[in-house]
């Protein structure tokens, strides 16, 4: 198992960062799917995490200069790592002006991806900062567990409206109470709710648009027909709505959610060249 | 943008209706006064005031007066309400506290009496926010009895001369000791804390005083605990008086002008600190 990647644009180093960044507010820990083409941050839902999964795609050949893998075997030439976000995300900060990074997967002592920052310095010799990370070398009988999550009965998909907003009003509302509930429809309509002992509050998001699949027939089920204007609706732990939010340092091209009501919530992220997934499953 | 949305059931009647078109003009005031999480409004038809105790020895209310909103009607003589003002802060900036000037958001304040909880209605970018606040049983409010007649001594001063002495006050002290005088020192706060006691004098004839009317000299202590809040509305303010009674009971009045130019009032009672001996200095 081999693994050696470069980044020598400041640009691409700079994208990759935070893209980091953001996987480190959502996950403590998660998978790290290597293969030719792609990376996957992976977070699959297990009752630690609170029932969340990710699933979070870049396409190597947007980041990286070079890119060499050789996975567990030839017709499986991938590779699963589990790994701490947070660490790899310390180790980019010291690359904020670097010259080149590397990063190597290395078995020292122990599996490690192993993080060379080379900076520029006055002498003729660069200085070289270099992080070990650990990680866990995931072996392939358990490569099932981090499949790609779909929901495909969602109950209404829309837009989400200007996250800056929907951030300010989410974190206001984490400091009343603990779970939320959204709802959306076919009109483009979506509130975000909560109700406590002390307040309620409602906010509506009118006009934001549904994607055109929401009116297909393969992704309606109980929506079908002239009902544009049913809710459907989940109520979640605000905490982890806010991450989502708080985690989004750029704006993405595209937001939107897909709702199963009563059961989960699906948010897709997508930036020119990362796409971002998060589940969020309704509160009993 | 005048708020246009009716409120829902608007045929019924509302003892008290308000409008606000930046409720920043609300909310910057009610922070000045939040050092508790419950706080009283009382309403007429000068106006809002909204008033916030601690310890049976401090209190602070805080004036914004009817001309302030672009709507503000009382049905009955005056209504009185008690409200969790955390809460009540978190509804108002819904949206966010950072100041983008383009959008303000809207406020609509309702509310139906006693026993109803108070309706807000923010709106920014068209997006609006509905929120249901409850509301509680009035507590009985103190009197702190300070009226202009029995004022010893008075100082006026621009808040900016106040701002950093009040932000770099020894925590680790007990009380804030009050001087005023008719002579030396003239004007002198000090603490008493672990690392020793620290004397900051003001001269009398300071570009910062604007008026100095001291006919006796008083020195009172008062808990830095309970008086620390008030750096919040001094930080607002842009001038701020303060006055002692015969009782040592101290008033501090800041002014404060709000965005678009008004000027409305935050006023701190505190009263002495009796455990304090008479002779000891």
């Amino acid at each position: 198992m081999r693994f050696r990647a470069k980044i020598v644009d400041l640009a691409c180093l700079n994208h990759f960062s935070r893209v980091i960044n953001t996987i480190a507010k959502l996950a403590k820990t998660c998978t790290l799917r290597l293969t030719v083409s792609k990376l996957y941050f992976i977070l699959s839902d297990k009752v630690a995490n609170g029932g969340v999964s990710m699933w979070c795609e870049l396409c190597q050949g947007n980041f990286f200069d070079e890119f060499q893998i050789e996975g567990v075997a030839a017709e499986h030439n991938e590779i699963y790592l589990e790994l701490v976000p947070e660490n790899l995300s310390r180790a980019l900060k010291t690359a904020q002006s670097a010259k080149a990074v590397k990063i190597k997967l290395s078995n020292k002592h122990c599996p490690c991806l192993r993080v060379a920052v080379e900076l520029p310095s006055l002498s003729s010799s660069s200085r070289i900062v270099t992080h070990d990370i650990p990680v866990g070398v995931i072996p392939r009988r358990l490569w099932n567990d981090f499949r790609e999550p779909s929901v495909t009965d969602f109950d209404v998909s829309i837009y989400l409206p200007v996250l800056k907003t929907m951030k300010s009003v989410v974190e206001r509302m984490k400091n009343l109470s603990n779970s939320i509930v959204i709802e959306a429809n076919l009109r483009g309509e979506m509130n975000l709710k909560i109700e406590t002992d002390l307040v309620s509050i409602t906010t509506h998001f009118k006009d934001l648009g549904n994607p055109p699949w929401a009116s297909e027939d393969g992704g309606q089920s109980s929506t079908q027909g002239g009902d544009l204007e049913g809710m459907a609706e989940a109520r979640i732990d605000i905490k982890k709505l806010q991450q989502l939010l708080a985690g989004q340092q750029v704006n993405p091209t595209k937001a939107l959610c897909n709702i199963v009501n009563k059961k989960i919530v699906h948010f897709i992220l997508l930036h020119e060249d990362v796409s971002l997934q998060y589940f969020i499953p309704a509160l009993a | 943008m005048p708020f246009s949305a009716q409120p829902p059931g608007s045929g019924e009647r509302y003892v008290l209706a308000a409008s606000l078109d930046n409720a920043r003009h609300l909310s910057s005031l009610l922070r000045a006064v939040h050092f508790r999480d419950h706080a009283t409004c009382f309403a007429t038809a000068n106006g809002l005031r909204v008033t916030v105790e601690d310890a049976k020895c401090i209190q602070a209310n805080a004036f914004i007066q009817a001309e302030i909103f672009q709507e503000f009607t009382v049905q009955e003589e005056s209504v009185i309400l008690r409200i969790n003002l955390s809460v009540l802060l978190d509804c108002l900036t819904i949206f966010g506290t950072s100041s983008s000037p383009g959008a303000p958001t809207a406020l609509r304040m309702c509310y139906r009496g006693y026993g109803y909880p108070l309706m807000l209605f923010l709106e920014e970018g068209g997006v609006v926010t509905v929120c249901k606040i409850n509301t509680q049983e009035p507590d009985e409010l103190l009197d702190f009895d300070f009226c202009s007649t029995n004022v010893v001594n008075k100082i006026i001063l621009q808040s900016e001369g106040l701002r950093e002495a009040f932000a770099e006050l020894d925590m680790t002290s007990e009380v804030l000791q009050i001087t005023m005088s008719p002579d030396k020192p003239y004007f002198r706060l000090s603490t008493f804390g672990n690392a020793g006691s620290t004397h900051l004098d003001y001269p009398r004839d300071s570009d910062l005083i604007e008026a100095f009317h001291c006919n006796q000299t008083q020195t009172n202590r008062y808990k830095l605990s309970l008086l620390k809040p008030s750096t919040k509305a001094l930080a607002l303010s842009c001038k701020v008086s303060i006055r002692t009674d015969a009782r040592g009971f101290l008033s501090l009045q800041y002014m404060i002008r709000n965005e678009d130019g008004q000027i409305c009032f935050v006023e701190y009672y505190c009263c002495p600190d009796e455990d304090v001996a008479e002779g000891e200095l």
